[in-house]
């Protein structure tokens, strides 16, 4: 039976999928928790600017036209407690610079919305700086104050990596814990495939009926198609068994007529031209006979071999029987057939296929010796199993054929008138190695060959 | 030895009966189960030989109410269906012996010799020629001072001779009668079995006597 080709794997494919999609969500995760994260943390550094620059504002008073402010310290302060920052401010009243660092950048405002924020570079630093406004009334007419508060960004940077570094290994985490889900769902969504094969490579060999458990929807189709299959096939095979059955109904039927009325013209004949040619007919039809019979039998054995039985075999019991149905037939031929040493086996297999090979190997036996030989049957039992071996006194094997012999329509090269067709051994063979043993022929010291069947333990 | 054969298949059982007729036998043919019944109510037969496919059902049918009337006689199945698993069902309904077709005639004799003997034969297969006694079934010579046991072909051609004394036997009738055909045997080997008979015979008062150019013939003095 050929392997099929694997091309790819459906729990492969859905677990790639899976982490795919894991993958690229646990990426997703962590950017919006990143810039979510940058957000939050830049609005309230707004804010405290914000508080910081107003509460400068607020500081600010006006006297006899004179803009006077005192720096109130929690202005300050209120950034410092953030973290390290450093922190610059400038006081314009409109154009004209008051205080601070006269250098800072301005946020602009954007039309009338008080605050403004900025993100700049200040004395190579990056600065997030905040604007508010207060309109004054001086000297010199109404004009805005302005005041700007900044502040540095490497601390609210040390906190967005931490931030960062936390998402990622949320994301990582999530990853993971889809790994594991993601192999369980793969598993359980094959699974009824798994069942499904198990539950068929687990069927006896002539087991075709259809598969009955229930079976997720999807599949339905395939068992469906699985069950008419398995359908046509039983159908198939019993009409082989009954093409056997009949092709030997039909083949023998007309011969066995052929060769009662040659054998009864035969018998009334006196002339001796005659009788010569009405035995030589009888021989062709013995020969064609036991020729389809033992290709019938080779089917049939084949046909069993497909679907081997399991079933206990008493040795003993079957080579007796088969002795004793071999008896008449070698009684005509003066030939004395003898179970000598049975001892007790049992084996698992086929019975009517092992009978047939040892039937074969005692036809065999018969049919080759010469009037007044003896064959002896054994059945020997060891550890490695049992034995049945047939011992004729016959002319033997020639050595260079030993192993030729099995083959199908081998003959051996001293079998010279004798009616067969040479499947006598490669059937024996067949059936012998079927049931897991090994046919062996060896020519006996004393003259004689010896084929022995060997059935190993089950 | 009276047989019955049921056999559906015309040309078949024509010439089986010629055939078992020229052995000396008796043998009625019935063509289907039911004519079967008939004949084995009325008649007593030493053997049936019973096909398989018959018209009016399975030969297996008959076989079951066969033994199911307690009929003793035995059956021996002629079969034209290789399937060995058919062979050994219908022994287990009580088949003596099976035989696939096409039969071999001098193989059926040895079945239903085996048989018979299977059976326990009865007394009336005990022969008496002069001071000679003849239990064909077990194959031996009683003489007065001894028992001699035949061999298979010796038996063979003891028995046909002792059922006709006096009749002379060619040579070649004899070939026909004790070897198979799947043999090679020239004339000259029915010499060495009437060789071996003769010296197994030579303390009773029964003689094989050679008929020069025709063949032989057994004398009781």
């Amino acid at each position: 039976m050929s392997t099929p080709v694997a091309h790819g794997s459906i729990r492969r494919r859905l677990l790639l999928s899976l982490l795919a999609s894991a993958a690229v969500l646990a990426i997703v995760v962590y950017f919006v928790v990143q810039s979510v994260a940058r957000q939050v943390a830049q609005e309230s550094q707004d804010n405290v600017l914000t508080a910081s620059a107003l509460s400068i504002l607020d500081s600010a008073r006006l006297s006899g036209g004179e803009i006077s402010i005192d720096l109130p310290y929690s202005a300050l302060s209120m950034l410092d407690s953030i973290s390290d920052e450093r922190v610059f401010y400038a006081i314009r009243l409109e154009n004209e610079f008051l205080s601070g660092y006269a250098d800072l950048p301005e946020a602009k405002e954007n039309g009338a919305v008080s605050p403004a924020y900025l993100s700049a570079m200040f004395l190579g630093e990056e600065v997030r700086v905040a604007t508010v406004r207060r309109r004054m009334s001086t000297d010199t007419g109404r004009s805005f104050l302005k005041v700007t508060v900044a502040q540095t960004l490497s601390g609210q940077k040390q906190t967005l990596a931490r931030i960062s570094r936390t998402s990622m290994g949320i994301g990582a985490g999530f990853f993971l814990v889809w790994v594991l889900l993601a192999a369980l769902i793969s598993r359980s969504t094959i699974r009824p495939l798994d069942r499904l094969t198990s539950s068929v490579s687990r069927r006896g060999p002539k087991d075709l009926r259809p598969v009955a458990a229930p079976v997720p929807s999807e599949m339905v189709p395939l068992v469906a198609s699985l069950n008419s299959f398995m359908r046509r096939l039983q159908q198939s095979l019993m009409r082989s068994e009954d093409f056997i059955a009949e092709a030997a109904h039909r083949v023998r039927t007309p011969l066995a007529v052929v060769r009662t009325k040659a054998e009864v013209a035969q018998r009334k004949s006196d002339d001796p031209e005659t009788r010569k040619a009405l035995r030589e007919m009888i021989r062709a039809i013995d020969d064609s006979s036991r020729t389809a019979g033992q290709l019938l039998d080779h089917a049939m054995v084949t046909f069993r071999l497909d679907h081997l039985a399991r079933e206990e075999i008493s040795l003993h019991r079957l080579v007796h029987d088969t002795v004793e149905r071999m008896r008449p037939t070698s009684e005509l031929k003066d030939v004395t057939l003898e179970a000598t040493e049975v001892e007790t086996a049992v084996i698992k297999g086929d019975p009517i296929l092992v009978q047939n090979a040892l039937h074969n190997l005692l036809d065999n036996a018969v049919k080759y010796s010469p009037s007044g030989a003896e064959i002896l049957v054994a059945l020997t039992t060891t550890d490695d199993g049992a034995t049945i071996s047939v011992n004729d006194t016959g002319p033997g094997f020639q050595t260079d054929e030993l192993d030729e012999l099995p083959k199908r329509f081998a003959r051996g090269a001293n079998t010279q008138d004798i009616v067969g067709s040479g499947l006598g051994l490669t059937i024996a063979k067949e059936v012998v190695e079927a049931h897991g043993g090994t046919l062996h022929i060896t020519n006996n010291p004393g003259g004689g060959a010896c084929v022995s069947l060997l059935f190993p333990s089950s | 030895m009276r047989f019955l054969l049921i056999e559906d298949n015309e040309q078949l059982a024509e010439a089986v009966v010629d055939r078992l007729m020229l052995d000396g036998h008796v043998v009625d043919h019935a063509p289907d189960i039911q004519t079967g019944h008939d004949f084995t109510a009325t008649t007593s037969y030493d053997l049936i030989l019973l096909d398989i496919m018959l018209p009016d059902g399975d030969g297996r049918t008959f076989l079951a109410r066969h033994r199911k009337q307690e009929e003793s006689t035995p059956v021996i199945v002629l079969t034209a269906r290789s399937e060995v698993a058919d062979r050994v069902g219908l022994l287990d309904l009580g088949a003596d012996d099976y035989m696939v077709k096409p039969i071999d005639f001098s193989e059926l004799e040895a079945r239903c010799r085996a048989v018979m003997r299977r059976r326990g034969g009865a007394a009336q297969n005990l022969l008496t020629l002069g001071n000679l006694r003849f239990d064909s079934l077990s194959g031996t010579l009683k003489l007065p001072d001894q028992d001699i046991q035949l061999r298979t072909r010796e038996l063979r051609l003891f028995e046909v001779l002792a059922n006709a004394p006096g009749q002379v036997f060619s040579k070649s009738t004899l070939v026909d009668r004790l070897f198979s055909y799947d043999e090679d045997v020239t004339e000259n080997a029915i010499e060495v079995y009437i060789g071996r008979l003769r010296r197994h015979l030579e303390a009773s008062t029964v003689k094989i006597t050679t008929i020069r150019g025709l063949g032989y013939k057994l004398e009781v003095a």
